[in-house]
């Protein structure tokens, strides 16, 4: 208890516990609208298709800062998506196949990059392999001013656009025919989805980030059937997530922030699926088990009454 | 000999993953292959902690199970109305959470180090080499996979027309007294070995990567499923050689090489293919139009 209070008056400490905090309440809205439009592996995607973006960000400036990382990997993103895309669209080859056929190539071709700038000429280049599993502790002060700033802005675009991508998630026929630019909406929101996740990946890493655009969302579905409420509680969920698995981290020498990050989620995801309202695991059986209860009765009282019709 | 040991492992796994590979991509589950591979990884640290060794029976069990446990939970999330991809997403990325965890957390027992998971070590797979009488029987992981390989291809062929069936058309299968479900959870079993004993040469992730782009690359060249499941392995052991070559000249990761060649064929393939490519579509197209 001790030394988790002196974790929490640790200033550099509260940075981290802050911009983590705010990452998982980011990725918790924006995960929301991917849920709804049935892309939540998208996520995991444009994690891995990232890494390419990242090494050859780094090949080119010889800099590890987040901001030339986030446009590095912005592209190799945007690059994965009109992949994807092109490929459902101009062959037999089906959706998912696509995702994993860019997910897998993109990797392997960030892999060889990052060995050749391991065994290159490139001085700089430790904790590179850090953005594979994530290491929020191993984060400068500018990174967690970036990622604080990045986080924010993300939210704030999407409460700005709310009514936009509620309606491009729900019926974007109805959009469409209403004259919003739904194609524009889209882009941006797979854009923004391109944003939380190069984020993201400093935190808890390229092959766990999509937890934290899929988990959150996930969970919050178990609680409401409102929109507007499925965002906030899945940003909490996120914001969740992020600070637990910063703290718990902090307080062993060998524990990733990643993992545990992911791991809390997941602990969210299994309260959410026992225990929530209506859709929960112990609210449908308890449900089940009155409209027993209730047919139960029904077909007692009907006996008593052919029974009392037999006397009679 | 290093060379020749490497290329055999890369060729046994490049088969194992194009064969089953060919099943994933037409019954639209390359996504659940990926959750397999991820998940696997907390069964190989339990099963690394419990017997100390990489390469035993446990171990693959072991792996084995937790990847059935993959595909179990997947399919329980779903049928509890989340969806397909949604739960995909939650179940590996829990699982392999577990494991990234417990490497971290028994670093010091486990000669298990992130980045082998992550690209394999297929560079040291001549190494680790297997005696029997003193007789030096040559890597163990060429035993492993071969043992795989025949598994998977025992299996296949007893059941070719079954599987073939559930590909195309469970429903129908299931109309005609197959027990679909048995033979899901069949394939999904042979996916998780092929994924365990491929997982120290290629690494969690690649291991997808073969399993995916060789069958995609088939299923834009052929009509026929049996042709279909020998180019699959086919356009995997060409990868597996280029890439090699490629690693080489580079001296880059091999598993990565291996991938991104196969990421190149695929390509060539979606340009060129005769039936189903891009180029030859829009040339004929520009031919009916004259």
């Amino acid at each position: 208890m001790e030394t988790l209070w002196r974790l929490i008056q640790d200033p550099n400490m509260q940075w981290i516990f802050l911009s983590c905090t705010l990452l998982g309440l980011s990725s918790g809205v924006i995960g929301c609208f991917s849920y709804l439009r049935k892309q939540s592996l998208m996520g995991d995607t444009l994690a891995h298709a990232a890494l390419p973006g990242i090494c050859i960000a780094f090949m080119l400036t010889g800099t590890k800062s987040l901001l030339f990382f986030l446009l590095g990997a912005g592209a190799a993103g945007l690059v994965a998506t009109f992949g994807i895309g092109w490929i459902t669209r101009n062959s037999r080859i089906k959706h998912d196949a696509a995702m994993g056929i860019v997910l897998s190539s993109f990797f392997g071709f960030g892999i060889v990059l990052l060995t050749i700038i391991q065994h290159g000429e490139y001085g700089n280049q430790s904790g590179l392999d850090k953005f594979l599993f994530g290491q929020a502790a191993a984060m400068v002060g500018s990174d967690v001013l970036t990622m604080s700033i990045v986080s924010l802005s993300l939210i704030a675009v999407c409460t700005l656009f709310f009514k936009q991508f509620k309606l491009v998630s729900f019926d974007p026929g109805f959009a469409r025919g209403l004259g919003y630019p739904v194609a524009l909406i889209e882009q941006l929101l797979m854009f923004l989805m391109v944003v939380a996740v190069v984020v993201g990946i400093q935190a808890v890493g390229v092959v766990l980030v999509a937890a934290l655009i899929i988990t959150p969302a996930v969970s919050a579905r178990y609680w409401t059937d409102k929109l507007g409420f499925m965002v906030v509680i899945s940003g909490v969920f996120g914001a969740l997530s992020g600070g637990i698995g910063t703290i718990i981290s902090s307080l062993g020498s060998n524990l990733p922030t990643g993992p545990l990050t992911v791991l809390a989620a997941t602990a969210l995801f299994l309260i959410s699926i026992l225990f929530g309202p209506r859709r929960g695991l112990l609210a449908k059986r308890m449900l089940r088990l009155k409209v027993a209860r209730s047919i139960d009765e029904e077909q007692g009282h009907k006996e008593r009454q052919l029974e009392g019709g037999a006397t009679l | 000999m290093s060379d020749f040991w490497i290329l055999l492992t890369g060729s046994l796994v490049a088969s194992c993953c194009g064969i089953l590979g060919a099943f994933l991509v037409l019954r639209k589950m390359a996504m659940i292959g990926d959750a397999i591979s991820h998940s696997v990884m907390p069964g190989i640290v339990i099963a690394f902690l419990i017997s100390g060794s990489r390469d035993s029976l446990v171990m693959m069990l072991a792996a084995m199970a937790c990847g059935l446990l993959a595909v179990f939970l997947i399919q329980l999330f779903q049928q509890s109305g989340i969806q397909s991809d949604a739960s995909i997403g939650v179940v590996f990325t829990a699982m392999f959470a577990t494991g990234v965890l417990l490497v971290s957390l028994y670093a010091r027992q486990v000669h298990l180090d992130q980045d082998a998971i992550l690209y394999g070590e297929i560079a040291y797979v001549h190494w680790n080499t297997w005696t029997l009488n003193g007789v030096s029987m040559g890597p163990i992981a060429v035993w492993l996979l071969g043992i795989t390989l025949t598994v998977i291809l025992v299996v296949i062929g007893l059941f070719y027309k079954q599987f073939k069936l559930c590909a195309f058309d469970p429903a129908l299968a299931a109309a005609c007294g197959i027990p679909v479900a048995l033979f899901h959870y069949l394939l999904m079993g042979l996916v998780s070995m092929a994924t365990v004993s491929s997982f120290e040469s290629v690494g969690a992730i690649l291991v997808v990567g073969l399993l995916v782009i060789p069958a995609a690359t088939a299923y834009l060249l052929t009509e026929r499923l049996s042709v279909m499941i020998a180019m699959s392995a086919g356009v995997g052991i060409a990868s597996t050689f280029i890439g090699y070559g490629v690693a080489t000249v580079l001296d880059a990761s091999i598993a990565g090489c291996i991938v991104s060649a196969a990421g190149v064929l695929f390509i060539l393939a979606l340009l060129f293919s005769p039936s189903h490519g891009v180029i030859w579509k829009k040339w004929r197209l520009r031919r009916l139009a004259q």
